[in-house]
């Protein structure tokens, strides 16, 4: 066990197919704990399909996964979050019911975990707007929903899958930047799959570059920048010389 | 209040949609009085409106309001029990790969079977009473509610359940928090599909022996050529067939808000 003990995610020679397409093929990875690290890659590179596995929605063809020493489906269910692209709210349940729906799930009464949900509304920009449907919102607020949805889960591994893919560049900036400051003050395990480059560096302490499909992880860069606001280390030197490491890393991936 | 505001205004909206149903209702109402009286056309052939009207009120209080009151029971009794069996058949389809195998294909079966065979056969086992046409209409309706519930089940976004697995979601809490709401718009469709057959079930079942109902009415009015009383049931038992379909159609509004209308912002 030791070990597996630093280890936030372990992933021994993880192959997953589908029919004849080799999604991931070989797939060595290690996340120690409390560690964020982003991932970035073509699109179809077997990304996505890297997190299912992580977090048991899908069991590997070959290899070993463990994670926090889970190795079992359920168990890695049990400790992974998992935040998609799509903000897959509820439009049937207000903003208040959506983001306590895990609560609801673990046999909390409706009304004890709204209040337990409540006070966090203010910290998400969502202050006011607990009774809202989903519809009544624009996009940003959505994803902050299903983030605040995924956090009140209080699951110490936290796998996002392009969590700002579908919001427009300036909403995106925005949303990059309040979850830099949301991670700072809440630590926890990440995997973050991005095509956005800024976006990995801004919010990883760590980025892997993984290969088109099937996909292997073929560089991993440490990230040690200077702190300050999103525009400021964005402008600064080391964040510019690491961003065009990665491109170059990144080059003829398409 | 901007809510009452604009519930006022969607009501109105509404009521207006309404207008060209009723429009032609009328013009169809007045064209056939208009045929009946410009052709000469004998009572027992075709009654004018007028006539079944006045036998409509005529005959209330001594054949048509105890005839009806039977058929409401039937209907709305049978409706209740298409919906529970419906529901509780769909689901177990649902849950179980083994159960679907079992019994889909005897539901299909089922089906085929004509319920005009079926009606003597059930009035024969549960003789004169209210239990044959309850049951006849149930079997004529469960099928639409089964078939739309699993129907929306299986539509469900596979990615909203992965996500309810990785939220704590047991089988059942997706069920009844995720699948089953995302499948309440089929379901509805299932069931206003199934309130549109009620009132054929019902008249089949009293058809194959009934002392009291609208059809029972019918049957005896049809050798007498009392073609003004045929109709006035017939008028009964459309109104309550439409009456079921649009309590259906409110109760979706209510439950099922997120779609149709609801997004008209």
């Amino acid at each position: 066990m030791g070990a597996d003990d630093d280890d936030g995610i372990r992933l021994v020679g993880v192959t997953r197919r589908y029919g004849d397409v080799v999604a991931v093929d070989g797939l060595d990875l290690v996340v120690p704990r409390h560690r964020r690290l982003g991932v970035v890659g073509p699109s179809g590179c077997g990304k996505s399909t890297a997190l299912s596995l992580i977090c048991g929605l899908e069991e590997p063809d070959e290899g070993r996964i463990t994670v926090l020493g889970a190795a079992d489906g359920p168990g890695r269910l049990a400790r992974c979050a998992w935040m998609p692209q799509r903000d897959l709210l509820l439009p049937w349940r207000s903003v208040l019911a959506n983001a306590c729906i895990s609560l609801e799930n673990r046999g909390v009464p409706r009304r004890a975990a709204q209040a337990r949900v409540r006070p966090l509304l203010d910290r998400f920009g969502l202050a006011g707007f607990e009774d809202a449907r989903p519809d009544e919102l624009s996009g940003g607020m959505r994803q902050r929903v299903s983030f605040l949805r995924t956090l009140v889960a209080d699951k110490e591994i936290l796998l996002l899958d392009e969590p700002f893919g579908a919001l427009d560049s300036i909403t995106r900036a925005g949303a990059q930047q309040w979850l830099r400051e949301t991670l700072a003050s809440e630590p926890r395990t990440v995997v973050l799959v991005t095509h956005d480059v800024d976006e990995a560096l801004l919010l990883s302490d760590e980025v892997a570059v993984m290969s088109r499909r099937p996909g292997r992880i073929t560089a991993r860069l440490p990230v040690d920048l200077p702190t300050g606001s999103r525009r400021e280390v964005i402008a600064s030197a080391p964040f510019v010389a690491l961003r065009d490491r990665l491109l170059a890393e990144l080059e003829g991936g398409w | 209040m901007v809510t009452s505001d604009r519930t006022r205004r969607r009501a109105r909206r509404r009521a207006r949609a309404f207008l060209p149903a009723v429009g032609v209702f009328l013009a169809l109402i007045g064209l056939w009085e208009l045929v009946t009286v410009a052709f000469g056309i004998q009572d027992y052939i075709l009654p004018a409106p007028g006539e079944v009207i006045s036998t409509l009120i005529d005959r209330w209080s001594d054949t048509l309001a105890s005839a009806t009151w039977v058929t409401a029971q039937e209907i709305v009794l049978g409706f209740g029990m298409s919906v529970a069996a419906g529901l509780l058949i769909a689901g177990g389809l649902h849950f179980s790969p083994i159960v679907r195998r079992a019994l889909y294909p005897l539901l299909i079966g089922s089906q085929t079977v004509p319920v005009v065979v079926l009606a003597p056969i059930l009035a024969i086992i549960f003789g004169y009473t209210l239990t044959p046409k309850i049951i006849l209409v149930a079997l004529i309706c469960f099928f639409p509610v089964v078939v739309g519930t699993l129907d929306g089940l299986a539509g469900v976004d596979p990615q909203l359940v992965r996500m309810m697995r990785t939220l704590h979601g047991t089988r059942w809490s997706i069920f009844r928090r995720v699948e089953f709401p995302a499948a309440l718009p089929s379901v509805f469709t299932g069931l206003r599909l199934a309130a549109a057959y009620t009132a054929t079930g019902a008249v089949f079942g009293e058809y194959a022996g009934a002392t009291d109902g609208l059809g029972n009415v019918m049957r005896q009015a049809v050798p007498q050529l009392q073609s003004g009383l045929v109709c006035a049931a017939i008028g009964l038992l459309t109104a309550m067939a439409v009456l079921l379909f649009i309590l259906v159609s409110l109760l979706e509004r209510i439950l099922v808000p997120w779609t149709g209308e609801g997004n008209d912002r």
